[in-house]
């Protein structure tokens, strides 16, 4: 049946006709998945998929966005020009790939100052890792290295994620994304290699951040509520598990040329499972620093709410003069 | 050109920041690499602060911009980490105006347009001329008129926004205007049309404000202490607190390596 | 809080090097033309990814409804002669 054009980003009208119909939508939605194609913005889709993709990309974009703090926070402390020159293009790429992740979210139908709002207000999350506090010039190695190594191990299957615009933004920012890892990796190699005190610093940091990484995977697969449903639309592509498992193998020999230790006694390679082993995480932490008792959770919010309030009166003066001109451009017109 | 004599100001003259007898231009790449320094950390501390996220993005490329300008630069006068890390304030030879916090976002644009328009004409008359510094302003003159622009689209939106952007922005050009005139002082090794510079930037200036509905600012320039002295190594006080805050940890770990 | 003022939002397409046609990169907020010209100089190209850049507002694209797919699309799939490998050319035969 015909219907009006859309705009683009506007959520798909749904026919009167075809809603008697939704199971054979539904059914064609199904194959599609299935079958591995994409689903495109306009595409007719359940409302729970578009609700959790809204809920996970937004989440994601709002993690990128908090997620420029911690590191920022040594933009100018950076010890060499070189490094600050890096550390400034990665925190700048990483407000780059919050707007990538928001305008994918908005092709659902979702607006920006909606999911902002509802960051600031506290009804939507962003990773918990972002909660922990960057101590030291190192830590800003550690993040690059286990943080981004660990979002790059999550991102790399969403490339291939069934939602078009939001596998789209992921091949985007999974190829800016590779030189975030290894700067960090060569940002601790340096410390790693220096003196004492910055030998130090690196395994402090390390010490610190390894665990909080391994939670960035998420709760156990017998705990997580959403990973079932979402593997079936192949949003997600691999369990939590199995993740954590793959970036645990590649970061031990990782830490081994670094020099540094990953602090974990029980952490041993398994010749039976081909795997390593390691030891047990302790869950009450994520459960605690995702419910808002992390060290820096309102710090973070707190930071975000106050830029976008004080930002208000610029936005509304260029949203006023923009106004003020198309009424020009018609009084001459 | 040789040594060209300071500007006639009533603030004590300061320690030389190179040997005397370092070449012109080595003076001519301090200046010019400390301007770029110092205004590319003060924009990298909007970082997670902007008023809009688009608005963070064009910031850092600004920022970064600068800062590739001011290792060029310092590397043409030394090693680019000793001079930024291990100098003291007094030997830092950048304009004051590129040291001034940055206030709320009219005043950081009132700064950049003030600078960007300076930098845009300085080294566009730069790149024209047989200095070591020429191929370099070549560069940095393309990066520079988008500094400008950014600057300029920014003015028109904010002097003519709303009453509360346009007063914010009026203000912002009003408390930076003070620091304008030491750009146009003399620089050992940069041999300039300096009136010609003046004019120019006058020009420009008095433009953008106009179509802003923003009224350029009267008053003198420079002062004795107020500006006129950050080349000669006399800065204002927010300035030690911003190296302090940049050097602090470089030194904390003397010859290290990072 | 803050004032629903939401910058529209604009679609951006990217040409990455002369020679090749725009390409659609992605969507961005901003009060006007000009500024979304600006913006997406430096959210899409910021690592020398193009040479010339359109925007458009969102609002203004006319897109085909997904719905009429098979009477768009469809009626075009049956009509291999379109295509020049529908025809037997006797082998050997040149330029053609």
């Amino acid at each position: 049946m015909a219907t009006a054009h859309q705009p683009l980003t506007t959520a798909p009208h749904q026919p009167a006709a075809a809603a008697v119909d939704t199971a054979a939508l539904e059914s064609a939605f199904d194959a599609a998945v299935a079958a591995d194609e994409r689903i495109e913005p306009r595409d007719w889709m359940p409302d729970a998929y578009r609700a959790t993709l809204v809920r996970q990309i937004a989440q994601h974009a709002h993690s990128e966005i908090i997620g420029m703090q911690p590191e920022a926070n040594w933009i100018t402390r950076a010890p060499s020009l070189r490094r600050k020159a890096i550390l400034m293009a990665k925190v700048q790429d990483e407000a780059g790939h919050g707007l990538y992740l928001y305008s994918a979210a908005e092709t659902l139908g979702a607006s920006r100052d909606d999911l902002l709002d509802k960051l600031h207000s506290g009804r939507q999350k962003y990773s918990s890792i972002f909660n922990y506090p960057t101590l030291t010039w190192a830590d800003v190695g550690a993040i690059g290295w286990l943080v981004d190594g660990a979002a790059i191990t999550n991102q790399v299957p969403l490339c291939r994620c069934s939602y078009g615009p939001y596998a789209r933004a992921m091949v985007r920012v999974c190829k800016e994304e590779s030189f975030h890892q290894r700067q960090g990796y060569e940002l601790l190699l340096a410390l790693s290699n220096g003196t004492e005190a910055q030998h130090a610093m690196a395994q402090d940091a390390v010490d610190r951040w390894w665990w909080p990484s391994l939670m960035m995977f998420g709760p156990p697969d017998a705990e997580s509520s959403h990973s079932e449903q979402s593997m079936v639309w192949k949003i997600k592509r691999h369990s939590n598990d199995e993740l954590r498992q793959r970036f645990v193998d590649i970061c031990v020999p990782q830490a081994e040329s670094l020099g540094l230790t990953l602090p974990d006694p029980d952490l041993k390679w398994n010749e039976e499972r081909g795997q390593h082993d390691f030891g047990a995480i302790d869950w009450s932490e994520f459960w605690s620093v995702l419910k808002g008792n992390g060290p820096c959770n309102d710090q973070r919010i707190t930071q975000r709410r106050r830029a976008h309030d004080e930002g208000a009166w610029v936005r509304e003066a260029a949203a006023a003069y923009a106004a003020k001109q198309s009424e020009r451009k018609e009084a001459t017109a | 050109m040789t040594a060209t004599p300071m500007p006639p100001t009533a603030a004590p003259s300061a320690p030389a920041a190179t040997p005397t007898d370092a070449p012109a231009v080595h003076t001519a790449a301090l200046a010019l690499g400390d301007d770029a320094l110092v205004l590319s950390h003060r924009l990298g501390e909007w970082a997670g602060h902007a008023p809009v996220l688009e608005e963070e993005v064009a910031l850092a490329n600004i920022a970064l911009d600068l800062l590739g300008q001011a290792r060029v630069l310092l590397s043409l006068a030394g090693d680019e980490d000793e001079l930024a890390y291990l100098r003291e304030e007094r030997a830092f030879r950048n304009l004051q105006l590129v040291e001034q916090p940055n206030g709320d976002f009219a005043h950081t644009i009132a700064r950049q347009l003030y600078f960007s328009v300076y930098q845009n004409l300085m080294y566009g008359q730069l790149a024209a001329t047989e200095s070591a510094l020429a191929p370099l302003a070549a560069k940095a003159v393309k990066e520079v008129a988008y500094h400008q622009d950014h600057a300029e689209q920014w003015t028109l939106r904010l002097g003519d926004g709303t009453a509360a952007s346009h007063e914010r922005m009026q203000h912002g050009v009003d408390a930076l205007w003070r620091f304008t005139g030491e750009m146009f002082g003399p620089v050992a090794g940069l041999d300039l049309d300096r009136d010609a510079l003046r004019e120019q930037w006058t020009a420009r200036v008095t433009d953008v404000l106009g179509k802003a509905t923003l009224t350029v600012p009267e008053g003198p320039q420079s002062g004795a202490w107020t500006a006129g002295a950050g080349r000669e190594g006399l800065h204002t006080e927010p300035f030690g607190r911003m190296l302090a805050e940049m050097q602090h940890l470089h030194r904390s770990h003397p010859g290290a390596s990072w | 809080m803050t004032g629903s003022t939401e910058w529209p939002l604009w679609e951006v397409f990217v040409r990455s090097r002369r020679g090749l046609s725009h390409t659609h990169a992605g969507s961005l907020h901003a009060p006007d033309a000009e500024m979304a010209l600006r913006n997406a100089r430096d959210l899409y190209t910021r690592r020398n990814e193009g040479v010339s850049i359109w925007v458009v507002p969102s609002a203004e694209i006319t897109a085909s409804s997904p719905d009429e797919k098979d009477s768009f699309f469809e009626p075009s799939a049956d009509k291999p002669y379109r295509h020049p490998t529908f025809y037997d050319i006797p082998e050997g035969v040149k330029h053609l």
